[in-house]
């Protein structure tokens, strides 16, 4: 029965889903389903929230490897949590919005948050850079042209890629780098990107259809599958 | 208060000016009022022609009112307009009962009202015939899927190509189990109603049968309660499954944040310092896979990613070992099953792609052809095909 | 001692820093160009000092580009042009702060062009995060440069509201089931710019911003392809190629990255020359970026060298 109904209410739930896209009057429907997921999702915000505290409690109490750690994650935690909650801060009270400016959250959002954010968000052009270097080889013809069309996307994301081909005639003005670029994006690229785009939707399909019809519950935990 | 003719009629909205300095506009034509179509009765359409006196450069028209009359009630106004519009989708209204309406133009002082509109009852349908070829390819998707499920049932051996990444998990969790390093399982950073994380909690069962066997630790951080919750299920579960329910913990699973990068930096931290031999990373992914996959490559894990994210496919094939690339992802815990019912729907899933690839062929012909030698009937099959596959 | 006298120092500083600095990346590839011919690897860490070097010198010593707006860019700024002053034009603010550098400068620019053109602008966010960075280009681009413009009148701020699709598949059939009220908690019915805007099908264009989930394909596939209402949208790079597929039907126009934010800026200031004062962060990104472009492109050749180098060396053995 544990595993029963889940698969009852996903079959059912999955139905409603689609019929609702050709039945107009059950276009409603749709919408309810999606905001009783929502409802369902902050709820489970408490489950995760407990579960970090158990966590880190847990290594405070008994004094864990990396322990100090846990007493700022716990500290940030509630400030935030005491910050939008009871408006700290705020010019316009309580009453307010918890992004005000001036409030003690917005505060902490613009100097903390946002830095921080945006360092880990930099790293990618760092590890872009090492990443190219180790991955673009020239080790066989297909990695060769993926070598060639990314130094051209490269060269055209720039202004020296204008600069290096503005003597080509307007006539073959394609080979110029940045129309190279564009062309580049706009054709094999674009025809590469809807072909894995159609493989991933019949994919979805295939795999919606066994989660609805109840064929696939591993994510159930069912062991007999 | 305002008298509403049948005919137009102007009214002078400011009392105080004498009717000579009354600023007249001529009224709207051509008003019609319509059920929209394919809905629940909720709506209808009006569309007009505007007042001459608007389309005229130094046009005297400062908007447009629209009027409702329900039954035999006093006439509301529902909408002011800007000058120029010519339509306005009436959303308040409600099955069964008789609407009619008027528009008046307005000037700086006064206002002509149009021609009434008939009664009209908004209907409800209840199939949406514009989306009969949706329905219709859903049916033949959704048919050969199950057709193909039944033909396996039936002992019938399917092929399915060799997926690289797949062939490697077994070895990957061995290099894990011989290091005595644990395995790292990264599930994506959307929540349960995405449908790549459905898959990837999919693989996961499958995968921990092995590991529960092997006797490797596993190391689950998610972004989601959610996910935390089923994911901790789908372990014991595999884990009882091996006979080795007391092996399990609810440690192997810990929710982090919600916040992608929050997420990212704990996620980086565990592999520096727990040091994984093998890494998958199965699931929707967005800007943060490149420091995932570089992180993990950097303290020497093998690593098997998957995503259905085309954005983040070429950051998971430059840092990582292998890569499902989009519709592996959705067929691996198919894959990895060997099920007969589970490979039966792989296949099905090729009679989409063999249907994709036919009208494509067909399509780039005919519109090549049509437009090269304007051939109208050729030019007819390329509109055709186009309406077929297009939802609206 | 005059002003002029301390900016010539500035000036020349500026300008000998950016000699150095691009000596020393030059002078270090040329030494790591030669360590490749030996077959001899980098470790990343050199990779990792050449980038910050790269992005770090032209932030500190400027190095700034003209640029020209491509036709998919300026289809969007076209488009924003040709409307009328009073049209109704939604801004959805769908990023966090990591994508804020890249996206950040395109959504002022376009928040700036629509308030000069006297379009009535509903400003919304999808991510939760997405609310402070709207609050912030609220005070910064509304409320410090067009300080006439009345909330609730010429613009206002819907806020975020949490359901990421769900959003989209109630506001395309009625705005105020979903945002009864502004930010502020005034009631949309008592606001004068929503006085004719009922759903998204009452808007004369919508100019989606971000490149996560919920974004771009959200509003195309909730809102864009169910309503006959202009498409815009505005990314971070890495999200620009899979929408291409989406271009020229279902969007009008795509601002991809720092470079499309630089396009975009640099038509903005060469329509409206007096708004150049207030900022172009993006054009002045397009130097760091310029400059790492060039770095990695070093890099990747230096790496082909020394894999061609040691493959040649292991088959002679």
């Amino acid at each position: 029965m544990k595993r029963q109904i889940p698969i009852i209410i996903t079959f059912l739930i999955g139905m409603i889903m689609i019929f609702s896209f050709f039945i107009p009057p059950l276009e409603g429907l749709e919408q309810t389903c999606s905001l009783f997921f929502d409802v369902i999702a902050v709820f489970a915000f408490f489950l995760g929230g407990g579960n970090l505290m158990r966590i880190h409690l847990n290594k405070l109490r008994r004094r864990k490897k990396d322990w100090g750690f846990s007493i700022v994650t716990l500290g940030g935690f509630f400030i935030m949590l005491a910050a939008g909650l009871l408006k700290i801060g705020n010019p316009g009270g309580i009453a307010a919005s918890p992004t005000t400016e001036g409030s003690l959250l917005q505060e902490i959002f613009t100097y903390v948050f946002l830095p921080l954010q945006s360092t880990m968000y930099a790293l990618l052009a760092f590890f872009v850079a090492s990443a190219s270097y180790r991955a673009f080889r020239a080790k066989n013809r297909e990695a060769t042209i993926l070598l060639i069309a990314a130094f051209v996307i490269l060269l055209g994301r720039t202004p020296f890629g204008m600069m290096l081909t503005a003597w080509i005639p307007e006539s073959f003005s394609v080979l110029q780098v940045p129309n190279l670029a564009i062309w580049i994006m706009n054709s094999p690229n674009l025809a590469g990107q809807r072909a894995i785009m159609i493989g991933i939707g019949l994919g979805v399909i295939s795999m919606s259809l066994r989660l609805i019809l109840g064929i696939e519950r591993t994510y159930l935990g069912d062991e007999s599958v | 208060m305002l008298s509403f003719p049948v005919t137009g009629q102007v009214i002078d909205t400011v009392k105080a000016v004498p009717d000579s300095e009354l600023v007249v506009v001529a009224p709207v034509t051509s008003l019609i009022a319509a059920d929209h179509k394919y809905d629940d009765g909720k709506m209808i359409d009006l569309s007009w022609v505007p007042s001459i006196d608007d389309r005229l450069v130094e046009g005297n028209v400062m908007g447009y009112k629209v009027y409702r009359i329900e039954g035999d009630s006093e006439p509301e106004t529902i909408a002011e307009l800007a000058p120029g519009s010519n339509a306005y989708n009436d959303q308040s209204v409600e099955r069964g009962k008789l609407y009619s309406y008027f528009v008046s133009a307005l000037s700086s002082n006064a206002e002509t009202p149009s021609i009434r509109t008939a009664p009209i009852q908004p209907q409800r349908e209840w199939l949406n015939i514009e989306l009969i070829n949706v329905l219709i390819m859903a049916l033949v998707l959704g048919g050969a899927v199950i057709y193909f499920i039944e033909t396996a049932r039936r002992g019938k051996k399917l092929f399915v190509r060799k997926i690289a990444g797949l062939e490697a998990v077994d070895d990957a969790i061995g290099r894990a189990t011989e290091m005595g390093r644990p395995i790292l399982f990264i599930p994506g950073i959307l929540d349960m109603d995405d449908v790549q994380t459905l898959a990837a909690l999919t693989i996961l069962g499958r995968i921990t049968r092995v590991i529960a066997d092997y006797d490797t630790k596993i190391f689950m951080p998610v972004s989601r309660s959610l996910v935390m919750t089923a994911g901790r299920e789908t372990i014991k579960a595999s884990y009882q499954a091996a006979g080795r329910p007391d092996a399990y913990s609810d440690d192997m699973v810990t929710y982090i944040t919600d916040e992608q990068f929050g997420y990212v930096a704990a996620v980086d931290g565990i592999m520096v310092r727990e040091r994984p031999a093998t890494v998958f990373l199965l699931g929707a992914f967005f800007a943060e896979s490149l420091i995932l996959a570089e992180t993990g490559n950097s303290v020497g894990a093998i690593q098997i990613a998957g995503t259905a994210r085309p954005a983040q496919l070429p950051f998971f094939i430059a840092a990582c070992d292998f890569t499902l690339i989009g519709e592996e992802l959705f067929a691996a815990s198919a894959y990895l099953s060997g099920e007969p019912k589970q490979m039966g729907s792989l296949k099905g899933q090729d009679v989409g792609k063999a249907i994709a690839m036919a009208a494509i062929l067909i399509g780039v012909l005919t519109a090549t052809i049509g437009e090269a030698w304007n051939v109208e009937w050729i030019q007819h099959i390329t509109t055709g095909l186009r309406d077929i596959f297009s939802t609206r | 001692m005059s002003d002029v006298a301390f900016r010539i120092p500035l000036v020349v500083l500026s300008d000998i820093g950016r000699v150095i600095s691009l000596m020393f990346i030059g002078a270090g590839l040329l030494w790591i160009l030669v360590r490749s011919l030996r077959a001899k690897e980098v470790d990343r860490r050199i990779v990792f000092l050449f980038i910050f070097i790269a992005v770090a010198a032209p932030i500190l010593f400027p190095i700034t580009f003209q640029e020209r707006a491509t036709l998919i860019v300026r289809r969007l700024f076209d488009k924003v042009e040709s409307l009328p002053a009073g049209s109704r034009v939604l801004l959805a603010f769908d990023f966090d702060p990591a994508m804020a550098p890249e996206v950040q400068p395109m959504a002022d620019a376009i928040s700036r062009h629509c308030l000069t053109k006297g379009h009535k602008v509903v400003f919304m966010t999808l991510w939760a995060t997405g609310q402070a960075l709207l609050t912030q280009s609220l005070e910064r681009v509304v409320k410090g440069e067009f300080p006439e413009k009345l909330d609730g009148v010429d613009y206002i701020n819907l806020g975020f509201k949490a359901g990421n699709e769900n959003v989209l598949n109630i506001i395309v059939t009625d705005f105020r089931m979903m945002f009864p009220t502004d930010v502020n908690g005034v009631p949309l019915d008592s606001t004068s710019i929503f006085d004719d805007i009922r759903s998204c099908k009452d808007l004369d264009l919508i100019i989606s911003m971000g490149g996560g989930k919920p974004g771009i394909k959200e509003w195309v596939l909730y809102v864009g392809d169910r309503v006959n209402v202009p498409l815009g949208a505005g990314v971070a790079a890495v999200v620009a190629p899979q929408l291409y597929p989406y271009y020229p039907k279902q969007l009008l126009g795509l601002l991809g990255g720092v470079k499309g934010a630089a396009e975009y800026e640099s038509e903005l200031v060469r329509q409206y020359p007096h708004l150049e004062e207030r900022g172009t962060p993006g054009l002045r990104m397009m130097g760091p970026q310029t400059l790492a472009h060039m770095v990695i492109m070093a890099f990747i050749v230096i790496g082909n060298i020394s894999y061609f180098i040691s493959r040649r060396r292991e088959r002679k053995r």
